[in-house]
């Protein structure tokens, strides 16, 4: 156990060490200039050139890149061009309203996926089973802002049964998670289906039934277990895409979170922020798929750790 | 049996269907049979007769497309037709119990052993906690499972076939099981491992007084086990006889022709082996052949351990000879097969038609390859199901870029004639044929080069008898018209027995005896040898042995440590070509 949690922290390491690279590289080409965006249109050329040389933009790339590591290894995740306070102090302030929404987004899916993938692969071919179906076609095709307007449309405004948008209470929570949940609850819907079918033809199945078990026991204890394996080792590159959602789905409903904060940044080119949120959002990732493998590791008993 | 005993199972007219889009098809056709206490009734018959349709009827097991359309079941006298999905539950498991084909897959790999049999323990039983592990280890022992407590932890993997069938068949017994329903239990299993399985079997019908249904495909086990057998053919009961009577004087041609496909250990014995060739140099000649993977783990993925697959195994093929390697799972037998035709990477020695293949670019690798061609297990698999059969067979002209256009097309119907197959067939698709002329297919691939040797690996060992003697009967008259070698791996003692001229036995990657046909059938001198002949099952139930040498031991395992230096064998000769392995201790 010790030597494969070794391995995993060293090989996340060099990820995340890859990511800050590629991220600054892209930024670093991109056409759009921070420094315009800070010193205003009617700025002149000295006063940009000055801003320029304070915030080491004149340097060469591997200067400023070096600078920016040797900044991050100490914690130092730089300042924002335009807000005028630590990238650090921002991301944290609203970390915890992503995390949050995160969680309940992937419970969202979990439980609407899983459940939806279940009850189809039970009852293939079937009315219900093609019903299931065409809503999780819907889940994975619809694009998240719009899930989200049609949400707020029927639930908040029409309905009433939520708030429209804003961040305190579980009511607040739910619209956004429920949106955020509902593309993976397509995609989880499908992976769950066919691993249910699939494990359900297997031989220890019919051992199961044939020990003279019920048939909730023969699913829930025999068949559900097995079939969850390869959806586990999902969950944990589904965080990426759960990244993405955040920023739509933040901005649809109002959320205080980094979701916010990486869009503002991005179309003011405040290039710490970029980083800091990626590099967070990257390591959201990493974690996440190291805790699938662990699951992964107490669930199936083959898997030997070496 | 007597007639005034009450069965306890009576399967009356029974009829099974299944749905297809074609509109129902009969699976099983009116069918009647009867168990009686303390009887095993083997039903015997080819693959697709109905014999595990049957039993998943009993069992009410049937896959969702398929349905009970007439008869009755009557357990005890009681109906189990009319019964409903809750009291059928109680019937599985606890009146009717069933052990599947295939231990590997028929437990669940993420639960214990323990979990697995205290489940079926309390599905009819009340007990609770300790008492059900109580139970469990009782039955750990009635199967004859060593290390009860330390085994109920374990995961399913962690057992072999062998002990995994014991898990299951303890399963089967948690309720006492009036019937036990087994379903080729042993036909995955090496055949040392089906010794041990078949006497537990019988042992337990002793002790419990369970009466036992045996599925099976194999004319030995039902010799060995049967009382009554009931003989199936296209979803009909052909015959139903007492063992001795079936095997003597079969009723039905269908059951004669059957008997007479079973390849019976011992049907060749004091004929001589003529050898074809050997004073010519060999064909393939292998040299100290050492076969070994490593095992990787750890940060840097380094090797901590060593499979030993194959030790210094030396052996000639000479032109028109079919010499067999024979042994169990494991023993190193199909990684030689693959070493030849550089499917692993391996060290050693291997000479083709007189060229040395250790170090050969593939440059110059690919005109010997042309020469050695082989035939593998499952001929469903093994053909591509996209293409089309005569396609397939050409493949390799063009490869090796030896033929082209309708020159190909020739050929290739010339291969079907040579094979047994009509030219005509050359469009069709792999799925349009039976698994014995889909070999056929495989068999005239092989041919489609010319080669000198052919490697048949476990190539008979899918195929129903007498579709098995067919082919061997087309191999044998390949190697006549065109002087073929085979190297035949297999695990069939009998099957060798009929095909070779001479024979190597391995064990653990080494070759412990060798010899002709004759001295390794007739002669055996090596203790495994000797085994391994002593647990094949006989076909004739008049020849129901004692089995001395049968042992509850399980082959150890080739995996060991990096400074693991294994034992090569020394060999003396105990007659002229006849090599024994010197025993060790």
């Amino acid at each position: 156990m010790i030597g494969f949690l070794s391995r995993r922290v060293f090989e996340s390491a060099l990820i995340l060490i890859g990511i800050t690279f590629i991220t600054f590289l892209l930024l670093f080409v991109l056409p759009a200039d921070p420094v315009r965006q800070i010193a205003g249109r009617s700025a002149t050329p000295e006063v940009i050139a000055n801003i320029r040389h304070q915030l080491g933009l004149d340097l060469p790339f591997y200067q400023q890149y070096w600078r920016y590591f040797v900044n991050l290894l100490q914690g130092d995740f730089g300042r924002s061009y335009l807000q005028k306070s630590e990238v650090a102090e921002l991301i944290k302030a609203r970390l915890p309203a992503s995390l949050l929404l995160m969680a309940a987004g992937i419970f969202a899916e979990l439980l609407i996926g899983l459940a939806m993938g279940i009850i189809s692969s039970l009852r293939r071919g079937g009315k219900t089973d093609n019903i299931l179906m065409v809503v999780s076609f819907v889940g994975v095709s619809a694009p998240q802002f719009a899930v989200g307007i049609l949400m707020l449309y029927f639930f908040a405004v029409k309905l009433a049964w939520f708030p429209i948008g804003g961040y305190g209470t579980w009511q607040h929570l739910v619209l956004p998670a429920l949106t955020m949940g509902f593309m993976g609850a397509g995609w989880y819907s499908r992976m769950m289906r066919s691993s249910m079918l699939n494990v359900l033809e297997q031989d220890f199945i019919r051992t199961a039934k044939a020990k003279g078990l019920g048939k909730l026991k023969v699913i829930m204890r025999h068949a559900v277990p097995n079939a969850i394996l390869p959806i586990i080792a999902m969950i944990g590159i589904d965080i990426g895409l759960f990244v993405s959602g955040m920023i739509v789905v933040e901005s649809v409903f109002g959320w205080p979170g980094i979701g916010q904060l990486a869009w503002q940044a991005i179309q003011r080119v405040d290039i710490p922020i970029i980083m800091g949120v990626t590099l967070v959002a990257a390591f959201f990732i990493v974690i996440g798929n190291f805790i699938a493998d662990v699951i992964s590791i107490f669930v199936d008993p083959r898997i030997k750790l070496k | 049996m007597n007639q005034q005993v009450k069965p306890i199972l009576d399967i009356k007219n029974l009829t099974t269907q299944v749905n297809t889009e074609f509109g129902a098809k009969t699976l099983i056709d009116n069918i009647s049979l009867s168990l009686f206490p303390q009887e095993t009734l083997c039903i015997a018959g080819e693959s697709g007769s109905g014999k595990s349709v049957t039993a998943l009827s009993v069992m009410g097991l049937l896959p969702p497309a398929a349905r009970i359309t007439n008869g009755a079941l009557l357990l005890n006298g009681e109906n189990l037709l009319t019964y409903n999905e809750r009291q059928m539950q109680r019937i599985r498991g606890g009146d009717i119990a069933m052990i599947f084909q295939e231990p590997m897959t028929s437990l669940n790999p993420l639960m214990t052993i323990g979990s697995q049999l205290s489940e079926a323990i309390s599905a009819h039983n009340s007990l609770f906690g300790s008492a059900t592990k109580q139970r469990a280890l009782e039955l750990m022992d009635a199967v004859r499972l060593s290390e009860g407590k330390m085994r109920l932890k374990q995961y399913p993997h962690e057992l072999s076939g062998g002990m995994r069938q014991r898990v299951m068949i303890a399963m089967a017994l948690v309720s006492n099981p009036k019937v036990l329903i087994a379903d080729e239990p042993t036909t995955a299993l090496d055949v040392t491992v089906q010794a041990q399985i078949l006497a537990l079997m019988n042992e337990l019908k002793a002790d419990f007084g369970t009466s036992i249904i045996l599925i099976t495909h194999d004319m030995g086990v039902v010799a060995e086990m049967a009382d009554r057998v009931a003989v199936m053919k296209d979803g009909k009961v052909i015959e139903t006889s007492p063992v001795d009577q079936l095997f003597a004087a079969p009723k039905k041609q269908y059951t004669q022709t059957l008997l007479a496909a079973v390849p019976l250990l011992g049907q060749k014995k004091g004929q001589p082996v003529i050898l074809p060739n050997a004073e010519q140099p060999p064909i393939l000649s292998v040299k100290d052949l050492t076969v070994r993977y490593d095992i990787k783990g750890g940060l840097l993925q380094r090797a901590t351990n060593r499979v030993h697959a194959v030790e210094k195994v030396s052996f000639n093929l000479f032109k028109g000879e079919t010499f067999s390697l024979v042994g169990e799972s494991g023993c190193g037998k199909s990684t030689i097969g693959k070493s030849i035709v550089n499917l692993t990477s391996w060290q050693g020695s291997i000479n083709i038609d007189g060229q040395e293949i250790n170090g050969l670019p593939t440059k110059q690798m690919n005109p010997i390859r042309q020469k050695i061609q082989l035939i593998f297990q499952d001929p469903g698999a093994a053909l591509n199901p996209r293409m089309t059969v005569g396609d397939l067979v050409g493949e390799p002209l063009l490869i090796h870029k030896i033929a082209s256009g309708s020159e190909v097309e020739d050929r290739v119907a010339d291969l079907f004639t040579k094979v047994g197959l009509s030219p005509e067939m050359m469009t069709r698709h792999p799925h349009e044929f039976s698994g014995g002329q889909r070999q056929r297919i495989c068999i005239a691939r092989a041919l489609c080069l010319n080669p000198k040797v052919i490697i048949a690996d476990e190539s008979l060992s899918a195929l129903d008898v007498s579709v098995q003697k067919q082919v061997i009967e087309l191999l044998q008259q390949l190697q006549d018209e065109m002087n073929l070698s085979y190297l035949f791996i297999s695990h069939d003692m009998a099957v060798v027995e009929q095909i070779s001229h001479r024979v190597a036995v391995m064990y653990l990657g080494q070759i412990v005896e060798t010899g002709t046909r004759a001295q390794i059938f007739e002669n055996p001198q090596h203790i495994y040898t000797k085994r391994l002949l002593n647990a094949v099952p006989i076909a004739d139930p008049t020849k129901r042995h004692a089995r001395t040498l049968i042992q509850n031991e399980e082959i150890p395992s080739p995996i060991h440590d990096l400074k693991y230096i294994p034992q090569i064998n020394e060999y003396s000769e105990i007659s002229k070509g006849h090599f024994v392995a010197t025993y060790q201790n």
